[in-house]
């Protein structure tokens, strides 16, 4: 009974994981509807800045910061030439995706390196030990963040009202070339930060970003593209899912049964938890 | 100027590659060549990268020694990429098109079970270096690294003179972790040893919490450990996070060397026990002779562990059985490896000629707070490798499961 009890909070902080590292794919994919095969690759550059940092805290800055230029170089460099075309986008990016990696494999060497946990993240509170906590606490922080960015600041609301419909933001006299920029800066430098909190508790090593990027796509897709409150919900109820059908058969037979639910539940609600309203999309 | 190893490997891969498939590809009287065929990209690359050095690194020694029958040895080094078809793929390359005289290659068994096919429908030698689940004996591979007899029996000895009575086991999806517990819960029954569990996780799982849970609240006396690659690194983050201790319940691993504890972070598995056959600290004259050329070619921070020292012994054993026979032909080499003994950084290895495994000694050791491993326990001479364990009564019946 204790074991099974302790599967909520496991739950919550898997989905707080999965919560942190989709985040960034809530506002490149969601919003740009860029499928960014790189975004993995984001997550590794965050990690790895946090080993040449080599403190938690001060890297949390740099990462979002890195990666977000990286995300930015990417973007202005290759991306913004396939806007409108997902397929050239996904193998474009792929690609930069095997590049980074093999990059990262030259930089830092094949090996796994260490990222020292602080100290005070030593210790926990029940099952929960506070790096699970701190990085429940960052994921929070995170959808506070960019639910303020997108709703409170006329950046935000520029970036919602390019989603909605590009032409006529366009000829609103928004530029809509700075807005994709933005977008993807922020999305990937979250990405960044969810790499620098990871290392908590994974490996840091060149393929860091494959064990994720799938589990981000997913969150996305099921909470409905470009929905905060559905990457949230998405995330949260994966969590759990993936807690209980792990905790009653084993962890192979876990990423089953979480693939059978999602492909169900878009059998019946195709869009997603949440439905972006739009003329565009109607 | 320096250019790192991938990009050289890369490199000169290709440039072979160019070589073998323009005009004849009969290699020059003055050489040899060899493939070496490990896994540079994708999850296994971070332990293979290093087997394949150290490979490098012996067959640069043996060249400076004057090379084999008076030949050089040329390596072909070709990416398996951590995917078992690509693995066939490079291994039917190197022996069609680059006509190489054996090969040395592999780490987990997927690989190996993937290329076991093409070296025997081709008659080619495949060198494996990496200790494995043995009910194997391919007559055209040899295997360096240890079987089950010779590593994790000893390992389940050593845990059973600790007194350690309840088990939980936890091991990566694949043929190599479900094949040890098999024997392991074999052991545990002839040897009144409770299994608690049996957990596997797919290979690059990174998410820990619910087994660490399904571990701690069973309360083992000691794990048993088969996970492979990085999982091992989120695994022992998230147990020392949950209050595990090694103190409380040990961690016995088998696919952890020096190279992984880097990465784990010492602070997370120190004070765990792990079994092999050799440890950098293993105290011989060729280990001393060994660490310092890697150290030298590969940089002073480098680590040796057991699979690469396997791979390095995999070369010269091969390149003694090539002198014995005065030749490099595959039959002529077969006929001449069993019985070969020689002095290597493990102590004393022989090529058994029943089973083309080694006789290794087995090691015991516990991980350090300097990144090293202590040993604790040795087995005091040579195994006989028995990769069907047909020396232990309560083992029958797990072959003719396979």
């Amino acid at each position: 009974m204790a074991a099974f009890l302790n599967q909520l909070p496991i739950g919550l902080s898997i989905g707080a994981v999965l919560l942190l590292i989709a985040l960034g794919l809530t506002f490149t994919f969601g919003q740009m509807g860029v499928i960014n095969m790189a975004h993995g690759e984001f997550i590794m550059a965050g990690a790895y800045t946090a080993y040449l940092m080599g403190g938690l805290l001060p890297a949390l800055p740099v990462a979002f910061l890195v990666a977000g230029v990286m995300g930015l170089i990417l973007e202005r460099a290759a991306i913004r030439h396939f806007y409108g075309r997902p397929l050239d986008t996904l193998l474009l990016t792929w690609g930069v995706s095997l590049v980074l990696q093999q990059l990262a494999r030259d930089l830092f060497g094949a090996p796994n390196v260490q990222v020292p946990a602080p100290s005070w993240l030593a210790g926990g509170v029940g099952i929960l030990p506070y790096n699970r906590l701190f990085i429940m606490g960052l994921a929070v922080a995170g959808v506070v963040a960019v639910w303020v960015y997108l709703t409170r600041t006329g950046l935000g609301r520029r970036t919602q009202a390019v989603v909605q419909n590009r032409q006529l933001a366009a000829t609103s006299g928004i530029d809509t070339g700075r807005v994709d920029m933005l977008t993807f800066f922020i999305g990937s430098g979250l990405a960044g930060v969810a790499g620098v909190a990871l290392t908590l508790i994974g490996p840091v090593g060149p393929a860091l970003g494959t064990y994720y990027i799938v589990d981000a796509f997913l969150v996305v897709v099921a909470g409905g593209l470009g929905q905060l409150r559905g990457a949230v919900l998405a995330a949260v109820a994966l969590g759990l899912l993936n807690s209980y059908a792990e905790f009653w058969s084993d962890a192979s037979l876990a990423k089953v049964i979480v693939f059978a639910v999602i492909i169900a539940f878009l059998q019946v609600r195709p869009q997603g938890m949440f439905v972006l309203r739009s003329r565009v999309l109607t | 100027m320096r250019i790192s190893r991938p990009i050289v490997a890369a490199l000169l891969a290709l440039a072979l590659a160019a070589c073998g498939s323009g005009a004849e590809p009969a290699a020059s009287s003055s050489e040899i060549k060899v493939g070496l065929l490990h896994s540079l990209s994708g999850t296994m690359a971070i332990s293979e990268v290093t087997v394949r050095d150290a490979e490098l690194l012996a067959i640069e020694e043996i060249n400076k020694a004057g090379g084999v029958l008076g030949k050089k040895l040329v390596p072909v080094v070709e990416d398996g990429a951590s995917d078992w078809p690509t693995f066939a793929e490079k291994a039917t390359k190197l022996i069609r098109q680059d006509k190489v005289a054996t090969v040395f290659g592999g780490w987990t068994s997927a690989s190996r079970k993937a290329m076991l096919p093409v070296f025997e429908r081709y008659k080619a030698l495949l060198w494996y270096p990496v200790q494995y689940e043995g009910l194997e004996s391919s007559p055209y591979i040899f295997y360096t690294g240890a079987t089950t007899n010779q590593q994790i029996i000893p390992g389940l000895d050593y845990l059973k003179e600790q007194g350690k009575k309840k088990l939980f086991l936890v091991g990566s999806d694949y043929v190599f972790p479900r094949t040890a517990n098999k024997i392991i819960k074999a052991y545990a029954a002839a040897n009144g040893m409770e299994i608690l569990g049996e957990e596997y996780t797919p290979l690059g799982h990174t998410e820990y919490s619910t087994l660490v849970n399904k571990v701690v609240q069973a309360k083992p006396d000691a794990v048993f450990n088969t996970l492979n690659g990085d999982s091992n690194v989120a695994f022992f983050k998230q147990l020392k996070s949950a209050g595990a201790t090694a103190e409380a319940m040990p961690v016995l691993s088998v696919s952890i060397a020096e190279e992984e504890v880097t990465g784990i972070g010492v602070d997370n598995i120190a004070g765990h026990p792990v079994a092999w056959n050799y440890y950098q600290t293993t105290e011989t004259p060729a280990n001393e002779a060994f660490v310092k050329a890697y150290k030298a070619k590969y940089g002073a921070n480098k680590v040796t562990s057991d699979p690469m020292e396997a791979g390095y012994n995999a070369v010269y054993l091969w390149a003694e059985a090539v002198k014995k026979a005065g030749s490099t032909d595959v039959a002529a080499v077969k006929k001449a490896a069993p019985g070969i003994a020689l002095e290597r950084p493990e102590g004393l290895v022989i090529i058994d000629g029943e089973n083309q495994h080694m006789y290794k000694t087995a090691r015991i050791g516990i991980i350090q707070p300097d990144g090293l491993i202590k040993q604790v326990w040795d087995s005091g001479k040579p195994i006989k490798p028995d990769p069907y364990l047909k020396g232990y009564p309560w083992a029958a019946g797990l072959a003719a499961g396979q």
